[in-house]
């Protein structure tokens, strides 16, 4: 079997804070392959922009990887220094952002950021820097290249500022590219384009996407694997065709029912009620049990654990065989 | 761009016109006058009448600031001191050398002091070392400029005989740069300490702020070095807001030092402004007003510059507005 790009084994990051130590995620693995696209999926504050940030070393002053390794294209990059991971991101790996409003220097022209993503990483003279910034502009998509070099980010479009992002993070043609909720911020017809683009542009470039989102509707259209996320653990893994056509776990399940359906079909959209219960991690049950209409005494005491049921198919649940025997309506 | 600046310094215009005015009616509610102040209370009235006209002052207060305007509009003279008998515009010019001197000396030590120390502290939130510049800057802020003074004057000058303690020159000589730059050690070093106190809190806190931008976790993911991303991408960002205190400290500087010329007996506009404020020299006061409303207004226009040349946004929003 081919070794995949990016292998997280049982990855734990804590932060600190006033209230001591959290735990945001906890004992989480997974594998990127070459060229695939991995989503994890999950509501905020379920730990995916941490699992991400982990593996960017970018978890600011506060935050720190408590246990667990990272292999990054057979590289054991957990404990590697700043100067080493400096080297690796923006150009093995790299990250666009949730708010592309926020995400780019307000007081730098557009290519003085990118000319420095490329001179940083790439050895060159500055103007064919400057050439290959308004050549990857115009493979964003983004009309007058050599005149959006000159202009700042207020004077472009959410929309247009999010190519620049797709543009800064793929000019080095990265083995990975962390997507964090690349269109959330953008109007829906944009994201459609944002999201075929980055497709596009990885497939040229064999670049794996570990794609973070809570849109069921991307994860469908971009994903080959997936991750569901709660509460800073794992719930389900499972191929893209598995987990819609017969997803195990009741997060997953509610996720799904939550998407508007194109047909109308009388009944009201499901959502899943309350939220991500505070303090998850003192809980001595399952994460979900309080929002589960599954749960059983035994949900609310022991912790269920990660079990296969399939080949690649992984859940975190006690009652999955309910579900399998298909005991909701949906 | 040239646009907004021409507009600004019209209007600028009515707003000097307006300061005059006020400074005028202030001054002229202000009991005494300067004949009292130059002749013996003993002189018989006839005199001081005398005395009176000679320097217009029997006229009513209305045609005596039309003269003055008169004066400064079709000669742009500032008129004659009554007190010293020199012209204004020659008083204000002796004095304007020796204040700029230690004024910019002390503004831009106190910068170049406060702008890395901000910006190190910043970074270092919460370690022994931001807690030391903090209490530093403190201290700075909050001792008082002429306590601090007479402590430097009583160790430097009085104990150790390091340093003079007042005058810019020894007297009898012409000054050479280097008595000059001897007598300006202890009233930099007070000044310095205020306004580096008051900007490493300001830097600092401006700092902080950028320090949370995403555009800077971008910057970190693109693979700068942290050096290069606080240096460039925060610092551009941090030093807009730094802008404007510089904008303000200027004025505050040009005409705030009464205090430390007086006690250093520093020749600048300052002990100026005092000296013609108690002997009531009218022309003298107007015209060191009329200067100083000037250089507010030119450090404001300053300001909207750079402002200007540090934020683009700021820029674009100038240009929109001179096309309309």
């Amino acid at each position: 079997m081919m070794t995949s790009l990016l292998s997280v084994r049982s990855l734990t990051t804590a932060f600190d804070t006033e209230h001591g130590k959290v735990v945001s995620v906890d004992d989480v693995s997974f594998d990127v392959q070459h060229g695939e696209t991995l989503a994890i999926v999950g509501e905020s504050g379920s730990g995916k922009s941490v699992t991400a940030l982990s593996v960017m070393h970018l978890l600011g002053p506060t935050g720190s990887i408590e246990s667990g390794e990272l292999l990054f294209d057979g590289q054991n990059i957990t404990a590697l220094d700043e100067k080493a991971m400096q080297k690796l991101r923006g150009n093995d790996m790299s990250m666009i952002f949730q708010e592309p409003m926020t995400a780019l220097n307000p007081v730098l022209t557009i290519g003085n950021q990118l000319i420095e993503a490329i001179l940083l990483h790439q050895s060159m003279t500055k103007k064919e820097a400057c050439a290959t910034a308004i050549n990857m502009l115009e493979k964003v998509g983004l009309p007058r290249a050599a005149q959006i070099m000159k202009q700042y980010a207020f004077s472009l479009s959410g929309g247009m500022r999010q190519r620049v992002m797709i543009a800064m993070a793929l000019v080095s043609k990265p083995k990975l590219l962390i997507a964090d909720e690349p269109t959330t911020a953008l109007d829906v017809t944009v994201q459609a384009q944002i999201m075929r683009l980055l497709k596009e542009l990885c497939q040229q470039s064999n670049t794996s996407i570990m794609l973070i989102t809570h849109d069921l509707g991307v994860v469908a259209e971009m994903a080959d694997q997936v991750i569901v996320m709660y509460a800073g653990q794992i719930v389900e893994i499972a191929d893209v065709y598995t987990l819609f056509e017969k997803s195990l776990h009741p997060y997953t399940e509610g996720l799904l029912a939550s998407i508007p359906s194109m047909v109308f079909d009388g009944k009201q959209l499901e959502s899943i009620p309350g939220s991500i219960p505070a303090r998850y991690q003192e809980l001595a049950g399952c994460r979900f049990a309080n929002r589960c209409k599954y749960a059983t005494e035994r949900c609310r005491i022991e912790k269920p654990q990660l079990e296969e049921i399939s080949a690649g198919h992984f859940t975190r649940c006690f009652e999955w065989q309910t579900l399998e025997k298909g005991g909701v309506a949906r | 761009m040239l646009g907004y600046i021409l507009r600004r310094l019209f209007i600028a215009v009515p707003v000097l016109f307006g300061v005059t005015v006020i400074n005028f009616i202030i001054m002229k509610m202000a009991p005494g006058n300067p004949v009292d102040m130059l002749v013996s209370p003993k002189l018989p009235e006839a005199a001081r009448q005398a005395k009176m006209a000679e320097l217009g002052l029997d006229d009513s207060a209305v045609s005596q600031y039309i003269s003055w305007m008169k004066n400064l509009l079709f000669h742009g003279d500032l008129g004659y001191s009554m007190i010293t008998f020199q012209p204004v515009t020659d008083m204000i010019m002796d004095r304007l050398g020796p204040t700029i001197l230690i004024m910019g000396t002390s503004l831009i030590l106190g910068l170049f002091i406060a702008i890395p120390i901000g910006i190190l502290s910043a970074t270092k939130q919460y370690t022994k070392l931001d807690y030391f510049f903090v209490t530093g800057s403190f201290l700075g802020i909050s001792i008082p400029n002429f306590f601090l003074s007479l402590v430097l004057v009583y160790v430097f000058a009085i104990q150790l005989n390091w340093l003079p303690s007042s005058g810019m020159k020894d007297i009898g000589t012409t000054g050479s740069v280097w008595t000059v730059l001897l007598h300006m050690v202890l009233p930099v070093i007070v000044l310095v300490a205020n306004v580096a106190g008051r900007n490493i809190r300001y830097v600092r806190s401006s700092m902080l702020e950028i320090l949370g931008q995403d555009y800077l976790r971008t910057a970190r993911a693109k693979g700068l070095k942290e050096s290069r991303v606080v240096n460039k991408h925060a610092m551009r960002n941090a030093l807009i807001p730094i802008v404007t205190i510089i904008g303000l400290e200027i004025p505050i500087l040009f005409g705030g030092a009464v205090v430390i010329e007086q006690i250093f007996s520093w020749p600048g506009i300052g002990q100026l402004t005092l000296s013609s404020i108690m002997s009531r020299d009218y022309s003298t006061i107007m015209g060191l007003n009329l200067v100083a409303a000037f250089v507010v207004i030119a450090a404001n226009i300053l300001t909207d510059i750079v402002y200007a040349i540090v934020d683009p946004r700021i820029r674009k929003s100038y240009l929109g507005a001179s096309k309309r």
